[in-house]
């Protein structure tokens, strides 16, 4: 008992009053589809939002709008200060302090694992190879992993490429981290390794935005739990009140096929 | 509760004659077509192999001494000097086999992976071989060497010279290209295509005909370009285009998961391309880009359009040489010959090298 409270008092003294994202009125069209309606969302520093919710209904693009891999039509995201425009130095600032972890891993099969969490700050933060291969072991290390640093991709699992995923993301210190779907790909036995390194990351305070199933991860570890249908946000509530009293059908259809297999 | 005992695996002993029955005589079209293939190669395969070898002739010095009914190798031995230099002046000859030498020592150290300074050394070598090598076969006075005009340079050298330069250009100006035709710009994007369709469109020949016949016009009287460079220029131009569309179809092959990856880390543009994105997608395109060299090597014989004599034209012109008339049956298969030897050198070695990178990758 006395063991939860410290966690969740660490969970709660990491947020500050600081507007990391702030997406006002945003809309985005894939042609004739529209896949984002008016989304308002502000997250503060150290929050941990979950986003849940069908397929299709707009979650992971949100996501994507915020470090640009895809490009919102209309309203405003400022990240960390910056706007968010088609300016490519702006673009450039704003994926420097935002890390991604993608449902199929990305890991680039060519290199090592050590190589691949190298990689960025090599080049894009032009650190010294001895300085970046120490601070990559590090957070290989962080996510138990670095006794695998020089195998290939191909020769590890998917939970542990996922795992992989996260140093590489970490390795370039970001201020916010995205998850997009982070464990779908994965067999069941290995989902509960990333979610416990996900569980650490948070509890160090980061910034974080997990779109996923998971629900005993929101549970856990969310501020807020986000529930978007249709590509516009339905519902969102702290975890307690979102699970126990969730106030649209729609949230409550949904909690009810996810919740009951 | 402890599992069962692994067995092992049956023994399949090779019955020499079960495998005869099983793969070639095992049923009625089968064994027609195993007899019909002993049958043609009973009838073809003695007769030629008694041309090549058991009845040729290897030794002599003249026509004279050719035994009818074989193949006279003595051609091939006489003028076998015309076929490698070309009209390299004969007391010079030692320049180009110095050059050749000197490629092959050089690349030594490439082909062993412990190399500690492996790819320092490759980018020397890679920047210096050619400049050595041009200074070698041209001359141009430096330290004491004469000029040898690229007019008189012919033969097998000169068609190892128009394929070397013409690959080490055309790679990375397809590599460009492949990139600009996928580029969201579309000024770049519309000249990349134009490029790529009208090389693609019109063939070498023509080309090299039109930098010999038409290029004239278009310059000032005393500026003329050295004829070997206009084809190497054509050449080039003209493979680019090729090579650009097979890794074009590379690039396409690239999950954009990794595109996204390079993205979502700030890498810019041309580090995810070079650092990133090309190394997978050249990897995979490997046998289209030498199925292109092979056929860039065999393309080569188009040049005597512009007067240069390469290997093939130097073959063909001592079979219509009136002191060995006859003899050009031995001068296409010599011909054939080395060329297979080329081609075929450079399809395994092509496997070879996709084998080693697969290595990396396997569990």
């Amino acid at each position: 008992m006395e063991l939860m409270e410290e966690t969740l008092t660490r969970l709660e003294s990491h947020k500050t009053q600081e507007v990391m994202i702030l997406m006002e009125r945003v809309n985005k069209w894939y042609q004739d589809f529209h896949v984002l309606k008016d989304i308002d969302l502000t997250v503060m520093a150290g929050e941990r939002i979950v986003i849940c919710g069908p397929s299709g209904s707009g979650k992971s693009t949100l996501i994507r709008c915020i470090n640009r891999l895809e490009a919102h039509q209309r309203g405003r995201i400022v990240v960390d200060g910056i706007e968010l425009t088609e300016d490519v130095k702006a673009i450039d600032a704003i994926r420097r302090e935002v890390g991604m972890v993608f449902q199929h891993f990305n890991l680039f099969p060519h290199l090592t694992v050590l190589e691949n969490c190298t990689l960025a700050p090599i080049w894009v933060k032009k650190m010294p190879k001895k300085e970046a291969e120490a601070l990559a072991l590090q957070y290989l290390q962080r996510v138990r992993i670095a006794d695998q640093a020089h195998k290939y991709p191909g020769q590890l699992s998917g939970g542990q490429q996922q795992r992989v995923a996260i140093a590489r993301a970490l390795c370039m210190k970001p201020k916010i981290m995205l998850f997009d779907e982070p464990t779908s790909a994965l067999d069941p036995e290995m989902v509960k390794e990333v979610l416990d390194t996900m569980i650490g990351l948070a509890e160090d305070g980061m910034t974080m935005l997990c779109v996923t199933h998971e629900m005993g991860f929101a549970r856990t570890v969310a501020d807020r739990v986000i529930f978007m249908d249709k590509g516009e946000i339905v519902e969102e509530a702290e975890p307690e009140v979102f699970f126990s009293n969730p106030k649209s059908e729609r949230t409550k259809l949904f909690l009810g096929q996810i919740l009951n297999h | 509760m402890s599992s069962s005992p692994s067995l092992r695996p049956p023994v399949v002993r090779i019955d020499v004659l079960r495998w005869l029955r099983e793969n070639l005589f095992s049923g009625p079209v089968n064994t027609a077509l195993t007899l019909l293939a002993i049958y043609l190669l009973w009838r073809f395969v003695p007769p030629v192999l008694d041309w090549l070898f058991f009845d040729a002739t290897w030794q002599g010095s003249s026509r004279a001494d050719c035994h009818p009914g074989g193949a006279c190798w003595i051609f091939i031995g006489q003028r076998f000097g015309q076929f490698l230099y070309g009209f390299y002046p004969i007391e010079q000859r030692w320049r180009v086999d110095l050059a050749a030498l000197s490629i092959i020592v050089l690349a030594a150290p490439l082909f062993f992976s412990r190399f500690p300074q492996r790819r320092r050394w490759a980018l020397g070598y890679f920047l210096l071989t050619p400049l050595l090598v041009w200074w070698l076969l041209y001359g141009a006075g430096i330290l004491g060497l004469a000029t040898v005009p690229t007019d008189q340079w012919g033969g097998l050298m000169l068609t190892l010279v128009i394929a070397s330069v013409g690959i080490a250009g055309a790679l990375p100006l397809g590599i460009l290209l492949a990139l600009g035709r996928r580029s969201q710009l579309p000024a770049i994007r519309i000249v990349c295509i134009t490029f790529i369709e009208f090389w693609r469109g019109v063939p070498l020949i023509t080309v090299l005909f039109m930098s010999s016949v038409m290029l004239p016009l278009f310059l000032p009287e005393q500026m003329s370009i050295d004829k070997l460079v206009r084809a190497l220029i054509a050449v080039i131009l003209f493979e680019a285009a090729y090579l650009a569309e097979v890794v074009r179809g590379g690039l396409q092959a690239i999950p954009k998961g990794q595109y996204e990856a390079t993205h979502a880390l700030g890498l810019s543009y041309w580090q995810s391309m070079g650092l990133v994105i090309l190394p997978q997608a050249l990897r995979l395109v490997i046998p289209g880009i030498v199925n292109t060299f092979i056929a860039l090597f065999k393309d080569t014989s188009l040049v005597i359009i512009i007067g240069l004599a390469d290997f093939f034209t130097a073959v063909h012109r001592a079979t219509v040489d009136p002191e060995w008339l006859g003899f050009s049956t031995e001068g296409y298969v010599f011909a054939a010959f080395v060329y297979f030897l080329f081609c075929f050198g450079m399809s395994r070695y092509s496997i070879a090298l996709e084998k080693r990178l697969a290595r990396s990758e396997k569990r």
